[in-house]
């Protein structure tokens, strides 16, 4: 059954990166789009995401309850030698969440809407920045356990070149997904237009901050390209993404959102399965060689039972429900029904 | 500031600022379809002015609810890491179930509040419905996470280690009904006196009356049904928590005394070095009564307990004067609000029983967050009752008290904030919704 939770925390961590890492990226997208053409790409990007912008950042809060009910060592671990990243990606979590509705629903539209709106894109911007660095001190093995004094238990524990590259990674992977989302929402050529200016600028983006992680691992020591290219799996993994970027690159132009939007799913899930099954069942790497694995670490037979089975039953509702919800609001014109 | 205070605090001030928009997130939803429903049986214009106003306090409450929530299941964590590790895998149960019932409401919300005109008009109301359904069956759920806190159940404790463990057991511990029916209620009476309060202040102003008076009656009938069924909810808390805590019960009481036929105690002092209580009116009988259903039955008192396992004794007792003693003036006005609607009919257009709705807007809340006080300050020293000291459970992280700061400048400026954009909201109903202006002259 430990298989199963593990399944469920790997999807919701993913899907995470996916929905909610493209919802960031609207927000990165809106703060690197000139003043002019800011109100316009506004106005595609919410009309797309407002219905299921909630339900996106819930994989959070799924990913983070399977931690703490199936893996409370893992859990408390990385929020005791965490805690400063953690507390600012919360901050970023509720400047974000709340500049958002605050914008939609202030009954009066006046200048507040330029603080809401400036609110919302710079804490778009800090809150996957520090998700990266998150993710990326959890497996560079600088958490160290026997620390004795608060800067090497609780900074040195995050801070370092590496997860501040795979932090901006992150924020460029979050814009690229954007990108390429919002292309298949716009409805008319200038617009798509531009999206697919940023998209591929993007792609760039990716690429340089992709370079900056391998180039900070190497400083550091970290094992990166060994991790991903010393096993046949996180090649193939490697060369499908890269092989699905180039197929991308020439069908961006032409009016497929669905294969273009696939695509770059993809990537992201090569990309997020190459840099954690080399580790598996390790999910944090601690400073000395110690590790805490998602087997050896996991609660007890009962508790892990329970939990795969509320979070079996509970996909049996969501799922069809999201499905829906996406259906319903990405239908291009939908038919009115008059209440 | 010591930084085990500072963890406290910040703990409190977070779910004190999350208990209240969840809340009204959670209860707002049925006065939202109940308009709905009403706009869609009768066509009345006014009706769906009132279901549109509502649903945007609904969007920013869920919201802010939902972000604050996030935040805690990060802070449990943050801030009680040793909790966590043992108590995770015991209570995870209701958290894991609460994570599917709060995603089928963020999508439901999605529905609703976009689905205007766009989804068949009766799947478009039921939506609403699940929306307010899931909100509940959250709200229980976390209840009854955190009344597994004040009577562990699902494990064995064994020379410092928690064995056996039995996840469903721990859900459906003794405290978990008691407890979430008492936090449901309470959730309906203040955000229903809260919401009634706003709209007959608009009413006594004379701005868009039709508007006002059919969101009044709405939230009024739900806040008065619920403020009468709270005393029994409160009946059945007591006793329950006689048995099982009686250092909380002695706490709330300021009972220093093991003593038969013991006295209710209302209001006073407590003096913790004299052990008695000044200037309190004492009724006779009436705790052994409240507590065990005899009046001459034995109630503990604080002398049974060892000292460092006892509660801070005023802080509990004040709460708990405040909780009940506002809870009886709102069953007093939802009294008066039945004796209207059924016998005097002619006291509804009275301004006095309006004013009195302005004037116990905020009560429902403050005695929400006093009963929060009590049951979590009344459980006090432990996190997990008789299991773990709250002290030994928290961070060894040096410098919280900065967390708690910040957190404290972030929560303050979203409260100011969101009131800020309620009071925009409803100063623009007269813009927003031009068809109850309309109807008013019909």
């Amino acid at each position: 059954m430990v298989y199963v939770v593990i399944a469920f925390l790997w999807t919701a961590i993913l899907l995470y990166v996916l929905l909610g890492g493209a919802d960031f990226g609207a927000g990165i997208i809106e703060l690197f789009t000139s003043k002019p053409n800011r109100a316009r790409a506004r106005k595609t990007m919410y009309e797309a995401i407002g219905p299921i912008w909630e339900a996106n950042h819930m994989w959070l809060i799924i990913a983070i309850v399977i931690l703490f009910v199936g893996f409370p060592k893992i859990y408390t671990t990385v929020s005791v030698y965490l805690h400063i990243p953690l507390v600012c990606m919360l901050l970023g979590i509720i400047a974000r969440g709340t500049a958002f509705v605050f914008r939609n629903y202030d009954a009066v539209k006046d200048n507040m809407q330029k603080v809401y709106t400036s609110i919302f894109i710079y804490s778009s911007l800090v809150t996957p920045f520090f998700l990266g660095i998150i993710a990326a001190s959890s497996v560079s093995g600088q958490i160290d356990l026997q620390a004795g004094d608060f800067l090497s238990a609780y900074v040195w524990s995050w801070l370092s070149w590496f997860s501040v590259a795979v932090g901006l990674f992150t924020v460029s992977i979050c814009g690229y997904l954007a990108a390429i989302f919002i292309i298949g929402q716009t409805d008319n050529e200038a617009d798509r237009a531009l999206f697919i200016r940023k998209a591929k600028r993007c792609v760039f983006v990716v690429m340089f901050a992709g370079a900056l992680v391998f180039i900070a691992a190497y400083a550091e020591h970290i094992p990166l390209g060994e991790w991903i290219f010393g096993h046949p799996l996180g090649i193939i993994a490697i060369t499908t993404a890269s092989i699905s970027l180039i197929i991308m690159w020439f069908t961006i132009e032409k009016d497929k959102p669905a294969v273009l939007r696939l695509l770059a799913g993809f990537q992201v899930t090569m990309i997020l399965f190459a840099a954690t099954y080399t580790h598996f069942p390790n999910i944090v790497l601690l400073k000395h060689g110690e590790e805490l694995s998602l087997l050896a670490h996991q609660g007890q037979a009962k508790t892990i039972d329970s939990l795969a089975y509320a979070l079996l039953i509970g996909s049996l509702f969501i799922l069809p429900a999201l499905f829906y919800l996406i259906y319903v609001f990405q239908k291009k014109k939908p038919g009115l029904i008059e209440h | 500031m010591d930084d085990f205070l500072a963890a406290r605090l910040q703990m409190a001030f977070s779910l004190g600022f999350h208990i209240v928009f969840a809340c009204i997130g959670m209860v707002m939803p049925f006065f939202m379809t109940v308009a709905h429903f009403i706009w869609l049986k009768t066509k009345k214009a006014v009706y769906r002015d009132v279901t549109q106003a509502w649903s945007k306090g609904v969007a920013i409450f869920f919201a802010t609810g939902a972000v604050s929530g996030t935040v805690l299941s990060f802070e449990l964590g943050l801030l009680w890491p040793k909790f966590m590790e043992h108590a995770g895998p015991i209570f995870g149960m209701p958290f894991s179930l609460e994570g599917t019932a709060f995603f089928i409401e963020a999508i439901a919300l999605g529905f609703y509040l976009y689905g205007w005109n766009k989804v068949n008009r009766w799947f478009h109301w039921a939506t609403g419905v699940v929306v307010g359904v899931s909100g509940l069956v959250s709200g229980i759920l976390v209840v009854a996470a955190n009344s597994w806190m004040n009577s562990p159940s699902g494990f064995d404790y064994i020379n410092g280690e928690y064995l056996n463990i039995d996840p469903i057991k721990a859900m459906f511990n003794e405290a978990w009904f008691s407890q979430s029916l008492h936090m449901c209620i309470a959730a309906f009476v203040s955000t229903g006196f809260a919401v009634a309060g706003v709209h007959a202040l608009m009413i006594l102003r004379g701005s868009n009356v039709l508007f006002h008076s059919k969101a009044f009656k709405i939230a009024a009938v739900f806040a008065t049904v619920a403020a009468c069924l709270q005393p029994i909810s409160g009946d059945i808390s007591a006793k329950d928590v006689a048995g099982r805590q009686p250092a909380k019960l002695a706490a709330m009481e300021a009972h220093f005394h093991t003593e038969k036929a013991a006295p209710l105690i209302i209001g006073g002092i407590p003096d913790t070095a004299a052990k008695e209580v000044k200037y309190a009116i004492k009724i006779p009988g009436l705790l052994s009564f409240m507590a065990h259903g005899d009046f001459n039955a034995e109630v503990t008192g604080l002398d049974k307990i060892p000292p460092q396992d006892q509660p801070p004794v005023a802080v509990t007792h004040y709460a708990f004067q405040i909780m009940v003693g506002l809870g009886m003036a709102m069953l007093g006005l939802a009294i008066l609000y039945f004796i209207a609607l059924w016998k005097k009919k002619q006291w509804l257009d009275q301004k006095w029983l309006l004013k009195l709705f302005v004037v116990a807007t905020p009560l429902g809340f403050l005695a929400l967050e006093a009963g929060w006080t009590v049951t979590e300050v009344g459980r006090q020293p432990w996190i997990i009752n008789g299991v773990m000291r709250t002290a030994d459970a928290v961070t060894p992280m040096p410098g919280i008290r900065y967390s708690f700061y910040l957190f404290t400048a972030v929560y303050i400026s979203l409260s100011v904030i969101v009131t800020f954009l309620l009071y925009r909201q409803i100063r623009m109903v007269g813009k927003l919704y031009d068809s109850g202006a309309q109807h008013q002259n019909d």
